[in-house]
């Protein structure tokens, strides 16, 4: 595996230590603002005690995993989950890189150091990992009071978030090197929302017809929501390797462009 | 005759969105497309299927679509009396420029609120043009629908702007939009109706001037009798407007005028 | 001599417990070019920002254009032309777009603002970049369009605060071409600097600001004449040398100040001066003889150096 990810990733991406600065000194801004980073924990509670009271009532059961009846509210939470660690990490990749990048010159700053651009990228992903993990953690605990994790593999539905986030920072990340204005950060929402709103989040794939289903599943949302699905319901089989390979591999790719961009734009 | 000090500030607002209506208008046609489909059609289906009776008595879809007009005319307000005003006095200081002019800052704020006021009748016009391609209702009743939405976006826009320039961070409106706009959002009637709210909620919905612009949308949009008289909920969401104005030019002077 | 354009009696403003300016008086004659020069923080801004009445005042009197500032703002602010120290543009417009949006906000005809346009983007030697967007302009450039949108209203009085502050010197000097051009034409031009070159270079006549207060005024000739002698010797002693008290060099000058990096020597005469320093010389990395400045006058009025 590490010799698979030493072919792949640029020269100096590799043991990439000096990432470890960058995430210090995101830390150490944060310490300024932490009032308000922790407030984002209640954004998606918001949205799940809404599920959870309103929609919910509405909607009744809906078919889960397995073809198996859910309440819907069991049904959106995971997807909740799921979007808001694709939502955290973009916000964190896109519009707060681009401002570092574009007006803040942070990194010009930095890179007069021994960091290297891979360093920043590498940085840039770990911390917005740390704060989704954060968040992740947390929205689980909610989710585990209001009895909605229903199986053990639950558990596992922590690191399934992580490993969305991981996939949407590194995409984001590399989307943020190709910006060029304020103007295109909005082409961002005009990619995430549909995302939130058509990935199986709020009702089963069943509900569209077949062309629009496997239009869906190209998601990396609809991929990530079920994962964390089928953990937080407990029904596990082999299909779901599936969707984790899916968000390796845009993990992955995603990484490898922001890497080679980031150092073409930094290092002219 | 001289042009009014506030209709030179909405002239010179119309002037910048200009240069970046295209953006704005992907946008405000997308959102409802987008929402009215994943939640009012592809939720709908589940609602429809579970309650044939449909929520107060109507489909889903048509229960959400005047609802989510008043919304969207609360988040443009909100963001309009926010962002925008941040960046006039603190990003890019263009009010302090508008101010070494003869523009007062009495006619400064009018006319940001005018235009406030502008876009959300922009957004708006646009939702009910789609809420009428779906559907829901008449022509006529989408435009009728637009009327309360408008209040709302303007009793939202005047006091999110007296909150803006009162604060000095941008986390500061991060938090005004994470515990007011979203909650408001979520619980005011829009996505189901206020009477699943626990019982101590319930009073507080209905001093949240969304509510009053959801139900009278509604009334407008499908003739569902309203919770709360109209000429009450016009009376109080003028109040709204009027006191954020008030509020807001406060605000101004004691930030701008120094 | 004629009406004053701006008469101030008393002048006070105050930031809570802070006295930014602490009771001034001055008149400003038509025509003329006057500054304001000190170190930051000496109240220079806040003057200004009350002249161009977008600033209470806490005291005393100020009548601008003959106007009272607190109940005839708008129409003083009409009348003038102001570049505050900030580009504070419109970035998300064109170079041209920001200069027809503040012409509105005169209330200009358009007729008259599409010809202002092309008039001033000539005076501000920004035509070619007439349809730039803002944010691609370089520093000077911002400068002069921050420059031109202050004369739109073809103002008689012209507010301009600290209006080189940043720019490299090339930039600077096309900028004070531009300003004399101004001041040829008969436009009242009210500068605030801490740049004592820019003063000597602009002023007819100038006060100098320390701490809230004006310590001396006249034209820049005029305060050298009077706070210092022609010429000053200026020496660079060796590191490691001990300069020691000023009364060591009392019989070399006229007066001597002692810098963390320089000794002033000033006199009326440089050569004898230069006679008596030479058995020193070993001791001395250099020295030089010049000019005096109103920085030298900054410096025996308050006893401190302007830029620091």
């Amino acid at each position: 595996m590490t010799g698979l990810v030493a072919r792949i990733l640029p020269a100096g991406a590799r043991g990439s230590r000096r990432a470890r600065y960058l995430v210090e000194r995101n830390l150490l801004v944060a310490k300024t603002f932490w009032p308000t980073i922790a407030s984002g924990f209640f954004e998606p509670v918001f949205y799940l005690f809404a599920v959870g009271i309103g929609i919910g009532r509405l909607a009744g059961e809906v078919t889960g995993p397995g073809g198996l009846p859910v309440p819907y509210e069991a049904f959106v939470a995971p997807a909740m989950l799921a979007s808001s660690a694709m939502n955290g990490a973009v916000f964190e990749t896109t519009h707060n890189v681009f401002f570092k990048l574009r007006y803040g010159k942070i990194y010009d700053a930095i890179l007069a150091t021994p960091m290297q651009p891979a360093d920043v990228a590498v940085g840039e992903i770990t911390w917005s990992l740390l704060r989704g993990g954060v968040y992740g953690a947390a929205f689980l605990l909610v989710m585990a009071a209001r009895g909605l994790i229903t199986s053990p593999w639950g558990l596992l539905a922590f690191p399934a978030a992580l490993l969305i986030g991981f996939a949407f920072s590194a995409v984001g990340m590399a989307a943020a090197s190709f910006m060029r204005s304020w103007q295109d950060l909005d082409v961002v929402n005009l990619v995430t929302l549909p995302l939130f709103l058509f990935s199986a989040t709020f009702y089963p794939l069943d509900v569209y017809p077949p062309a629009l289903r496997a239009l869906a599943r190209l998601s990396p949302l609809y991929h990530g929501a079920e994962l964390a699905r089928a953990l937080t319901l407990g029904v596990i089989d082999a299909g779901l390797w599936v969707h984790v390979g899916f968000l390796v591999a845009m993990g992955g790719v995603g990484s490898v462009v922001a890497a080679r961009r980031l150092e073409r734009l930094l290092l002219r | 005759m001289a042009t009014p000090l506030a209709l030179r500030v909405v002239e010179a607002e119309a002037r910048v969105y200009r240069r970046v209506w295209k953006g704005s208008v992907v946008t405000s046609f997308l959102n409802p497309v987008l929402y009215l489909l994943a939640m009012g059609v592809g939720l709908g289906s589940l609602v429809d299927r579970n309650l044939p009776d449909g929520v107060a008595g109507v489909g889903y879809l048509a229960f959400l679509a005047p609802g989510l007009l008043a919304a969207t005319a609360m988040q443009t307000g909100a963001a309009e009396g926010a962002w925008k005003v941040m960046a006039g006095f603190k990003w890019r200081k263009t009010y302090q420029a508008v101010l070494a002019t003869p523009v007062t800052i009495e006619a400064l704020v009018l006319g940001v609120l005018t235009w406030a006021g502008v876009r959300v009748l922009m957004v708006t016009m646009v939702f009910a043009a789609v809420v009428v391609v779906f559907g829901v209702t008449s022509p006529v009743g989408a435009l009728a629908a637009v009327l309360p939405a408008m209040l709302v976006g303007l009793a939202t826009a005047a006091p999110v702007a007296g909150f803006t320039i009162r604060v000095d961070h941008d986390a500061g409106l991060t938090n005004l939009f994470r515990f007011g706009i979203v909650p408001m959002f979520l619980f005011s009637g829009t996505f189901f109706p206020v009477s699943q709210l626990p019982e101590l909620l319930r009073p507080v919905a209905f001093a949240v001037p969304l509510f009053h612009g959801v139900e009278m949308a509604r009334w407008a949009a499908l003739g569902l009798a309203p919770a709360v008289s109209p000429v009450a909920s016009v009376a109080y969401l003028l109040a709204w407007t009027v006191g954020g104005t008030w509020w807001a030019i406060r605000g101004f002077r004691r930030r701008l005028w120094r | 001599m004629s009406v004053p354009l701006v008469t101030a009696r008393g002048l006070v403003k105050r930031f809570g417990d802070f006295v930014a300016v602490d009771g001034i008086d001055f008149e400003i004659a038509a025509g003329e070019a006057f500054g304001f020069l000190g170190p930051n923080g000496a109240g220079k801004t806040s003057t200004m920002r009350m002249i161009a009445a977008t600033s209470p005042l806490d005291g005393g009197e100020l009548r601008v254009l003959g106007l009272d500032p607190a109940a005839e703002g708008s129409a003083i602010r009409a009348r003038i032309g102001v570049v505050p120290q900030e580009d504070n543009l419109d970035m998300e417009l064109t170079v041209a777009e920001n200069l027809y949006i503040y012409g509105r906000y005169f209330d200009l005809p358009r007729r008259v603002i599409r010809r202002r346009i092309d008039e001033l983007l000539d005076f501000a030697q920004l035509a070619e970049r007439r349809d730039a967007r803002v944010e691609s302009l370089s520093g000077g450039m911002k400068r002069r369009l921050t420059i031109a949108r202050g004369l739109m209203n073809d103002p008689e009085l012209v507010l301009l605060d600290e209006p080189t502050t940043g720019l490299d010197p090339q930039a600077r000097h096309a900028l004070w071409d531009r300003l004399y051009r101004l001041k040829r034409r008969g436009v009242t031009l009210i500068i605030t600097t801490h740049y004592m070159d820019e003063a000597e270079q602009l002023c007819d006549r100038l006060v100098v600001m320390d701490r809230g207060r004006i310590v001396a005024e006249g034209s820049p000739r005029d305060l050298i004449a009077r706070y210092s002698t022609p010429e000053v010797v200026e020496l660079r002693f060796r590191p490691e040398v001990d300069v020691g008290a000023p009364s060591r060099f009392a019989d070399m000058a006229q007066r001597v100040e002692i810098l963390p990096d320089r000794v002033l020597l000033y006199t009326g005469d440089a050569d004898a001066t230069v006679a008596k320093v030479e058995p020193m010389e070993e001791l001395l990395d250099g020295f030089l003889v010049r000019r005096a400045t109103l920085e030298d006058v900054f410096l025996h009025l308050t006893g401190r150096s302007l830029v620091d």
